[in-house]
């Protein structure tokens, strides 16, 4: 029987090697992916609260099925303006390796 | 007599003030002429506001603060003010016909009268005033019309230079009296004299406080009348126009001082500290400018300083609470004080503006009238009987030796040192050889000068004599035991000529030389250095705080301030932007743990 806990543990490491990935990968399109990781592993948990948490009329809670919708949508717009920025990027810097953005430093 | 020919007095010489300086600039004759004519229309209605003993003027509200603060602009209209009148315009009427002569070729004839006119109306002012804001408002511009008279030949640096030392010396002591004037409005409410005087019941009980009000504004006539240790301007002021010592710094502005210490007598009178001071002052101011006097070879610095001497004797007398005595000293000194600045006037126009005694001599052939005067004049101020001086100086000595013996010792010996500094004086320059071409060949000045030169020798050969002086003033009574000050004043006096004439007769140069009182008792060497050192301490303070706490501690510190805090915060970045992410996710969770748990 897989039971609430699976899914959330599964969920778990899907957003920890997501979070690994932003923090420690280097190339940018990595670092974009990885975020789209954390996004679904967050709609993983939605979907398995949403799945076991049913009601007196023997249907599931759909309002977190809702907001997975919705997530998925910002995800998409994210993604857009993420490669956007990526691309416009690589152009001005022919690069998109993270040691090479440093303008910021002092 | 109607209320109104008091105010006519007063703004006579004002009318022509404005006339002359907006109209009439350019033309010299017109000028002097208004000025005359608005001195002498002063003149005659003060004789006749005199002898018709006015005592009642129109009065206007100046200032009105109901409840708190009331000035009006009124005259006080006594025996004291229309004596004062009588002798300020009189006085002035004669000076204003000799600057005829004087200024004759003056180019700022016409600013020259204007100014005159200007201090006429100020003088008057003083002597009028009822209240003390209207007495202190004249009192400045008395000092403003003497900044402008001593300045009037201002291309000479010495005359500049002794204009801005007078105007900033009075200045001290107008501080001192304007403070006393706030105080005493502070503890009795009310500017005018006589509300004042009949409120000087509050002072009992608190006898340092009207000592203190009493002093400050004895501080007022310290300036003004050239005491001790103020005096230092009227000597220098001595650059001025002749007449103008004779007018100014000699009859009228300085005995101000002392008139309003008179006028104001019922507060000064409520203190006996402040009593002793003043006497005190006066009498150290009497000794010391003697002492300086024996040493001055200008012929006009050595009158400078006898008047210094002179006023320090009225100051003596007020301080001795004899006012009758001070006001009779004022009376006389103003006559044969303004005869002696005129004398020295025409000895000096003769000889082409020589003032140094030691080129003079011989001249009482060649100026038989001014001699004459002059002698007069000297002898009245040395206390020779039957002379004015003799009369009023016996009087405040009288007192002194009644009231203050070492006073009076002291006064004495003023008065010795008085008949020999005059004494020398008068036998350096009218007797002897000529020591120079332009004595040899000086001629008697023109009647416009001697004719005041006259009118003034016979004022102050009869100005003492108890049937001419009673008719102006109240005269101070002489005791039976005083017999003797007489006497002992007299032997003083041929000691003292005596001693001069033994040491000048026939001299040219020199005799004795006392570096000590050549030098004025160094007190303007003495102030310089006191200025100098004041003025360069708190140049020092200033220095130190602008260098050390604004410069390094309020704009340095701001700015290096600044650029700390920079350096501390640019540690953080790092520029790596998942640091920036990591930071980031941690300022989360502790947002995270301070809302939610916390």
């Amino acid at each position: 029987m897989i039971t609430l806990g699976d899914y959330l543990v599964v969920s778990g490491i899907l957003f920890s090697i997501g979070f690994a990935g932003v923090m420690l990968r280097r190339n940018l399109i990595i670092i974009l992916m990885s975020l789209e990781l954390m996004l679904n592993a967050a709609n993983l948990s939605l979907v398995a609260f949403s799945r076991f948490r049913v009601g007196a009329n023997g249907l599931p809670d759909y309002n977190a099925q809702v907001l997975v919708f919705f997530v998925i949508t910002v995800a998409a717009a994210e993604v857009a303006v993420g490669l956007a920025i990526l691309v416009a990027l690589f152009r001005a810097r022919q690069t998109t390796d993270l040691k090479d953005i440093s303008s910021l430093k002092f | 007599m109607n209320p109104i020919s008091p105010w006519i007095i007063l703004l006579a010489p004002f009318v022509s003030a404005t006339v002359i300086t907006l109209f009439a600039l350019r033309w010299k004759t017109l000028s002097s002429s208004i000025s005359i004519a608005a001195v002498l229309v002063s003149f005659i209605f003060s004789c006749l506001i005199f002898l018709q003993r006015t005592s009642a003027a129109t009065e206007f509200t100046w200032i009105a603060v109901p409840g708190f603060f009331h000035v009006p602009f009124g005259l006080t209209l006594d025996q004291l003010s229309r004596t004062m009148a009588v002798l300020v315009s009189g006085v002035g009427s004669l000076i204003h016909i000799y600057s005829l002569g004087y200024m004759r070729d003056d180019e700022g004839k016409s600013r020259y009268f204007a100014a005159l006119s200007l201090f006429m109306f100020a003088m008057l002012g003083i002597v009028f005033a009822n209240n003390f804001v209207m007495l202190f408002i004249f009192w400045e511009l008395v000092g403003f019309t003497s900044y402008v008279l001593i300045g009037h030949w201002f291309d000479r640096g010495a005359a500049a230079q002794a204009a801005n030392k007078a105007f900033i010396t009075t200045r001290i002591g107008d501080f001192g009296f304007m403070t006393g004037i706030l105080m005493l409005w502070m503890a009795t409410g009310s500017v005018v004299f006589a509300e004042v005087a009949q409120r000087m019941a509050i002072f009992a009980g608190h006898a340092t406080l009207v000592a203190i009000v009493a002093l400050l504004i004895f501080c007022g006539a310290v300036g003004k009348s050239a005491q001790f240790p103020l005096h230092v301007w009227l000597p220098d002021a001595m650059e001025g126009p002749t007449p103008v010592s004779a007018l100014i710094h000699a009859a009228t502005m300085v005995a101000a001082g002392v008139y309003m210490l008179v006028r104001v007598a019922f507060i000064i009178q409520a203190s006996q500290t402040a009593l002793l001071v003043i006497a005190w002052i006066g009498t150290i101011t009497a000794v010391m400018a003697a002492l300086i006097a024996t040493q001055q070879d200008d012929i006009k610095r050595v009158l400078a300083y006898s008047t210094l001497s002179q006023l320090g004797y009225m100051v003596m007398a007020v301080g001795l609470a004899s006012n009758d005595a001070a006001m009779f000293h004022l009376f006389t000194h103003a006559f044969f004080k303004a005869l002696l600045f005129l004398g020295a006037g025409s000895v000096i126009v003769m000889l082409h503006h020589e003032q140094n005694i030691w080129k003079m001599g011989g001249l009482r052939r060649r100026l038989p009238i001014t001699f004459i005067t002059f002698a007069v004049g000297a002898l009245a101020l040395i206390g020779c009987p039957p002379f004015s001086g003799f009369f009023s100086k016996d009087a405040i000595l009288a007192i002194a030796y009644e009231r203050n013996p070492p006073i009076f010792a002291v006064g004495l010996f003023t008065a010795f040192l008085t008949a020999f500094y005059v004494i020398r004086m008068l036998v350096i320059v009218f007797f002897g050889n000529p020591h120079s071409d332009s004595a040899r060949e000086s001629r008697e000045s023109p009647s416009v000068m001697t004719i005041p030169l006259i009118v003034l020798a016979v004022l102050a050969t009869l100005g003492g004599f108890a049937f001419f002086a009673r008719n102006f003033l109240a005269l101070p009574i002489e005791k039976e035991a005083s017999a003797f000050v007489p006497v002992l004043a007299l032997v003083a006096l041929i000691v003292g000529s005596g001693l001069a004439i033994a040491l000048y007769r026939n001299r040219a140069t020199e005799r004795v030389n006392v570096e000590l009182l050549r030098h004025k008792f160094y007190f303007d060497e003495f102030y310089a250095w006191l200025i100098h050192w004041t003025q360069e301490l708190l140049a020092r303070v200033a220095a130190f705080i602008d260098r050390w706490i604004i410069d390094v501690g309020a704009v340095g510190g701001t700015s290096r301030g600044t650029w700390g805090v920079g350096a501390l915060l640019r540690l953080i970045q790092v520029g790596n932007l998942q640091a920036y992410a990591f930071l980031f996710g941690l300022g989360v969770v502790a947002l995270i743990y301070f809302a939610v748990i916390r």
